[in-house]
């Protein structure tokens, strides 16, 4: 199957993850906002690695999964104090470094 | 000529997980709940490893459902469960225009990549078979990869793993902002509160035993017959409030009362 088909699918999936990031308030969904942008790059690593027949697409893809849930472990863990801490989980309240 | 079109096993996983995934991805976007953008996340997830399948990458296959779908997504559910389901979304724009202008700036992105890939589109694919092949499967493969050229890299991920693990500790960990009450402290702060607010020290009265009902949630009588609020948790008078005593009391009294009315007949009788 035409690979281009992918790349499409991928940057269709990306500009859905960029506008929920920008346009979502709640802190949990601006977080699954960035972890599909993530997959839809690790679908084009995976695309450009059956197009090059080259396994190392495949192996970075890998390593960004491992990258990701290392940070959703850290960013979750954020969210959570700093829910602690204010009772809130949206972005617009945490506003104390506002200039 | 072949009458059917020729179509393959990745055509057909494209045409039906790439929609889903769309609509997911969308619904993920729109849905006002914490909980619903997360299964429609992990929906998106289980399509895009159906469509790694399709395109001969096995490994990513699984781990794609098992680190994404399996474990990642949990983590959201579980701390969807920690900070709130029901936290509502104010629907009020900090900045004026800023949803439109996100919108307008996605849609921006997305004809900037589509030119951008369009010019350096790929028609024809090699194929990862013979990558594959090589070392007699996709794990053997992406193994001699890892463990081979990257194993520097793989290496540093484990120290970022194990930093990561120490880190969500660190940060989720409470301190306590006032020191534990012990047994003794409790004691003297309930005698202080009976000196100052004269509240009574000791226990607090049983729920009420009636005919019919004997539960936590039936509240006793005190001897006036009012009802005693003490006597149910507060957390039951909260989510079903007191329950009514003239009912609770009601069936004892009928009883009571037919007694009563038997009594009198065969005194009559007498």
């Amino acid at each position: 199957m035409n690979p281009s088909y992918y790349v499409i699918l991928a940057a269709i999936l990306f500009t859905i993850g960029i506008v929920g990031f920008l346009v979502r308030k709640n802190a949990l969904v601006v977080f699954m906002s960035v972890e599909l942008m993530l997959n839809s790059c690790n679908l084009l690593f995976v695309t450009f690695s059956r197009v090059w027949g080259n396994l190392a697409g495949q192996a970075m893809s890998f390593f960004v999964m491992v990258v990701a849930a290392a940070e959703v472990v850290v960013g979750l863990s954020i969210i959570v104090m700093i829910y602690r801490a204010r009772r809130s989980a949206s972005v617009d309240n945490a506003s104390l470094l506002k200039f | 000529m072949t009458l059917v079109p020729l179509v393959t096993g990745a055509e057909v996983a494209y045409w039906i997980c790439g929609p889903i995934m769309i609509l997911a991805a969308v619904a993920m976007v729109l849905f006002r709940k914490a909980v619903y953008s997360a299964l429609s996340l992990a929906l998106v997830m289980v399509n895009l490893a159906i469509i790694y399948a399709s395109q001969d990458a096995s490994f990513l296959f699984v781990v794609q459902i098992i680190v994404y779908t399996g474990a990642v997504m949990m983590l959201f559910l579980f701390v969807v469960m920690l900070v709130g389901v029901d936290v509502s979304e104010s629907l009020v724009e900090k900045i004026k225009g800023h949803t439109i202008a996100s919108v307008l700036a996605g849609v921006g992105l997305f004809i900037l990549l589509a030119v951008a890939l369009g010019r350096g589109l790929v028609t024809g694919a090699v194929g990862v078979e013979a990558a594959n092949a090589k070392f007699g499967g996709n794990v053997q493969g992406l193994a001699a990869l890892l463990f081979g050229p990257y194993v520097l890299a793989f290496e540093a991920t484990s120290a970022l793993l194990i930093t990561a693990a120490v880190g969500a500790m660190v940060l989720a960990h409470g301190e306590r902002l006032s020191p534990k009450l012990d047994q003794k402290a409790r004691a003297a702060a309930r005698i202080e509160d009976f000196v100052t607010n004269g509240v009574h020290p000791g226990p607090r009265p049983n729920s009420g035993v009636y005919a019919r009902h004997n539960a936590i949630a039936s509240p006793a009588l005190l001897p006036d017959g009012t009802v005693s609020e003490e006597s149910v948790s507060a957390v039951l008078v909260r989510r079903s409030g007191l329950a009514d005593a003239d009912s609770l009391v009601a069936p004892a009294k009928a009883a009571f009362a037919s007694l009563d009315a038997v009594q009198g007949d065969s005194e009559e009788d007498r």
